[in-house]
């Protein structure tokens, strides 16, 4: 599995440069970033998704996404920003807006929150920009 | 609870946490509504299956279909059933069926040619058939997210840009024909509960209402988006209430019905 994970973020990197739209450099340094993170969790059997989300994020200010999960399944959605970015929280809201509880990492300008879902639906993803300047982020998630 | 142990190699520096007890918050409706909504909203049907997979095992084998026509000439029909041979895909890797993938990955490269879209898919098509001679099926599940994903760049790149929303649609239409059908077969309340999803359709159905009037107007298209409200509804079941084996059924029939439109050549002009 592991031997595996270069091949899979390779194939991944590969399709989500051709399928993103044009991103600026430092959306694809938060994307590398992201990528890196999640990797991490493609060790216990979690597979990135194709696709990603990248953006900018303000001072104290977050950036929202809409995203639409099953019951049963496990997710993680691995965040990652540029070097302004300080430090990035990653948080998760039910379709009512209310937060749910998550398993979470940090580390600066990485952030990941980790969810198993109990009701399939819709649910909303937040990167937050907890210290630092205005810079790029961006959002990946992975499933088991 | 998911494992966390691995997280310990990216890094000392990291801080692993649990958020219960932690100060928990709650968005007001109208940033709700300014959430961005875009592909990274609409699951892969390997999302789906990984989901319906988890209470038990799945007869994946007999949620297989016939071979399907390869020629179509509707672009909107090539897409939409483009979408569910990708589905199929996801079908013959779950089902492990070495051969199955062969001849879907096959299709697929068909169909996509038939759009005229990138001729990079032929090597996905000979990747795909690599890996499901190795047994390699973690990694067929990859490769099928990123053919499906290289065909809608592919389609964005050819200003092709409204028939992506029509792959995905496809997708989602023949993924929930099969779940609602394996769940038919061997009723688990925890498998049921996967079928709720009314903020997909109704992001499905927004997206629609974005593609050109003449697309949206053609007799297919048209025909499968008037019957979504009515879909809506029949998964817009209450939270933490999975649905009934009566409830799944009636998801079957109205999914089999707009399937059985997506195939018919004679619909189309």
């Amino acid at each position: 599995m592991r031997r595996r994970l270069p091949i899979f973020l390779s194939i991944f990197v590969l399709a989500a440069s051709i399928s993103a739209p044009a991103q600026t450099n430092t959306e694809v340094e938060a994307r590398k970033a992201a990528l890196d993170l999640a990797g991490a969790f493609t060790n216990d059997g979690f597979k990135i998704r194709d696709g990603h989300w990248c953006g900018t994020i303000k001072p104290h200010d977050h950036a929202l996404v809409a995203v639409n999960l099953y019951a049963g399944n496990q997710y993680w959605f691995s965040a990652g920003a540029t070097e302004q970015a300080k430090k990035i929280a990653v948080s998760l809201y039910d379709e009512s807006g209310k937060q749910v509880t998550t398993e979470g990492y940090n580390a600066g300008e990485k952030a990941a929150a980790g969810f198993s879902p109990t009701n399939s639906g819709q649910y909303f993803v937040s990167v937050d920009l907890v210290e630092g300047q205005e810079g790029s982020f961006c959002l990946v998630y992975s499933y088991k | 609870m998911i494992c966390l142990k691995r997280l310990g190699a990216i890094g000392s520096m990291g801080v692993i946490f649990v958020a219960a007890g932690a100060e928990i918050g709650r968005l007001p409706a109208d940033q709700l509504a300014k959430a961005v909504r875009d592909s990274i909203s609409i699951p892969t049907p390997g999302e789906l299956f990984a989901a319906l997979e988890k209470p038990g095992k799945t007869n994946w084998s007999s949620q297989y279909r016939g071979p399907m026509s390869m020629t179509y000439r509707n672009r909107a029909q090539i897409a939409l059933n483009l979408g569910g041979l990708i589905a199929d895909g996801f079908i013959a890797v779950e089902a492990k069926d070495s051969q199955q993938v062969k001849n879907i990955g096959s299709d697929i490269i068909k169909l996509s040619k038939a759009l005229g879209v990138s001729e990079n898919l032929l090597s996905r098509g000979k990747s795909l058939d690599e890996f499901a001679e190795n047994d390699q099926w973690d990694t067929l599940q990859e490769e099928l997210e990123a053919t499906q994903n290289e065909v809608k760049s592919s389609m964005q790149s050819h200003s092709d840009q409204d028939l992506v929303i029509l792959v995905s649609l496809g997708g989602w239409i023949r993924g929930t024909q099969v779940v609602s059908a394996a769940i038919m077969q061997n009723y688990d309340e925890r498998s049921a509960k996967v079928l709720r999803q009314p903020a997909l359709v109704s992001l499905i159905q927004s997206k629609i209402g974005e593609i050109s009037p003449e697309l949206r107007g053609e007799p297919l298209v048209k025909n499968v988006s008037e019957q979504l409200p009515g879909i809506e509804k029949l998964v817009s079941f209450p939270v933490g209430k999975a649905p009934s084996v009566d409830e799944v059924r009636k998801v079957n029939e109205a999914v089999g019905k707009v399937m059985e439109e997506i195939e018919n050549k004679a619909i189309v002009k």
